[in-house]
């Protein structure tokens, strides 16, 4: 894998990218179990086969998803995260967390603090 | 000497040892089976058999023995870490190391050295004093040089300061050490096979039957085999297996790469290494320069290489040693590394009952063979995981109660 297809930037040297982890779902905090934390923290797929993982353009600082085949190191697609993340999710403590998160996922389509959000923790 | 060749070579008393039987059918039930044959896992059945007296055992290898990151690592042998736990541990595996070739009687070419972390920036010294106290504390040998001891030292080190990393010390461990790393998979198998043990090669287990969270039987590509207990030992592939099993790690499949020079005669004594630069290099006794650098930046089970490592090593070993710039590279390969979170490894039980796992080795799996061979045959025999491996427990990613250890290896931090 030489050349990676951003989706803002085109084809480019994969070395203007780094790697941040696997695509899963990002639980709230406030509501699931430490172990379920834990487990979303520290325990990784790491398939042997087809993929979904975040990657970075580090010169424009542009986070994207791409689908690789970790056997044959090849990436077949890339898109911007907005084709799966459509809307905002707000982490908030249960009480609030219900009215809050409709109200801001019908304000806040495709808003990049949930993508920010996402890939912070997958690169952890 | 022709004749004297064909004389002993055909007389039918002097033919070649044979290490382990020939293959046979896999027996229907083992009190324990090991998957995976390399260093780790033949260890194990060495130890089983010696210490504990259980010969009832099957490794279980899909290739052939040590074949995968037992053949591939640059064989360095050191106990310079940082955590108590950390030095403990690989201080028992140098100690059984050292007597391993008699032990055995087979020679794995256990050379002592002498192992230098090189220093580059002040935090990097003071990392190195660290490192030497905790050392010197649990009676390990370890001090930091400067540039005067390292002129003499390693008289061919680029020690000037006219370049983009000078050396400004070093962490200076005297029974730093290589041995020759197939022969340590062969001497343990030979034994263990000696002993009882069963050694299947070109045997790959497909499936892991989990009754009631406790392991029962395994499926392999020669059948189905009951079991007591089993043993993961399988780096590089320890997801992929332990989801045979049902749960999943938290490693990381990261590609570690590794080249060797032209053999020249013997002119580098010690073992360099720079964790800031990611560099290590020895000579092995075949005289060839054994090169490593940091893990790839992503992971993939793939074991090509790339130029993207061979640009980076090559520009440090330059810096560091500007004659390498007469040798040409022999060979270039890659080994699939378990990268944990902690960068150490994962012993112990597993969420599975009777199935217990040796995982997560990363870039520094090699120098523990012994110890973890040892230590896990222990776990497998008595049920109880002992005090040693209690720090490396997969149940630590659990509780947040992980090792912080950064002095793990010379590379990927």
């Amino acid at each position: 894998m030489k050349i990676i297809n951003c989706p803002l930037n085109g084809q480019r040297n994969a070395q203007e990218f780094v790697y941040g982890g696997e695509v899963e779902p990002h639980p709230n905090p406030h509501l699931v179990s430490d172990d379920e934390w834990a487990s979303y923290v520290f325990i990784e797929k790491n398939l042997s086969g087809k993929v979904l993982e975040w990657w970075c353009h580090v010169p424009t600082a542009y986070w994207f998803i791409a689908e690789r085949d970790t056997k044959l190191d090849e990436i077949f697609k890339t898109y911007d995260p907005s084709k799966i993340f459509k809307e905002r999710i707000d982490f908030l403590p249960p009480e609030d967390s219900s009215k809050k998160t409709t109200e801001s996922a019908v304000n806040n389509m495709h808003n990049t603090d949930s993508i920010k959000k996402n890939t912070t923790e997958g690169n952890s | 000497m022709v004749f004297g060749l064909l004389k002993y070579g055909l007389n039918p008393r002097f033919h070649p040892k044979e290490f382990i039987k020939e293959s046979r059918d896999l027996k229907p039930s083992y009190d324990v089976v090991i998957i995976g044959g390399g260093g780790h896992g033949l260890a194990a059945a060495y130890y089983l058999a010696r210490d504990w007296g259980i010969t009832n055992v099957a490794v279980l290898e899909k290739s052939w023995l040590g074949g995968g990151n037992t053949g591939r690592n640059t064989a360095i042998i050191r106990s310079n870490y940082l955590t108590p736990e950390g030095v403990e541990f690989y201080d028992e595996s140098v100690q059984l190391y050292k007597n391993l070739s008699q032990e055995l009687d087979y020679n794995i070419l256990y050379s002592e050295r002498g192992h230098f972390t090189l220093a580059h920036t002040d935090s990097a010294i003071r990392t190195s004093r660290w490192r030497a106290e905790v050392n010197k504390h649990l009676g390990v040998n370890s001090e930091v040089v400067y540039r005067d001891d390292l002129a003499q030292m390693v008289p061919l080190l680029n020690l000037s300061e006219d370049v983009r990393y000078p050396v400004l010390g070093a962490l200076y461990h005297p029974p730093g050490a290589i041995a020759r790393h197939d022969a340590v998979a062969w001497g343990y198998a030979g034994r263990a096979a000696e002993l009882g043990a069963e050694i299947h090669q070109n045997t790959e287990v497909i499936g892991i039957n989990v009754e009631n969270d406790k392991v029962i039987s395994l499926e392999t590509n020669k059948g189905t085999v009951t079991c007591g207990k089993v043993l993961q030992a399988v780096a590089g592939q320890s997801s992929e297996v332990s989801r045979l099993a049902g749960f999943d790690l938290p490693i990381r499949t990261i590609p570690l790469q590794a080249c060797v020079s032209l053999p020249v005669k013997p002119i580098l004594d010690p073992i360099i290494v720079s964790g800031s630069l990611h560099v290590y290099i020895s000579q092995s006794d075949r005289g060839e320069f054994v090169m490593g650098g940091s893990t790839d930046p992503y992971p993939r089970y793939q074991t090509s290489s790339s130029l993207d490592f061979m640009e980076g090593l090559m520009g440090h070993i330059l810096e560091l040693l500007p004659f390498m710039g007469e040798l040409p590279v022999l060979r270039q390969w890659a080994g699939l590394a378990d990268m944990t979170p902690d960068f150490s490894p994962v012993m112990g039980e597993t969420p599975v009952q009777n199935y217990y796992i040796d995982a997560g080795w990363g870039t520094w799996g090699f120098k523990a063979t012994c110890v973890s061979g040892k230590r896990m045959a222990e776990t497998l025999a008595t049920g109880v995981t002992p005090k040693i491996l209690e720090p490396f427990a997969l149940d630590r990613f659990r509780t947040f109660d992980l090792v912080g250890e950064k002095g793990a290896a010379s590379v990927g931090h």
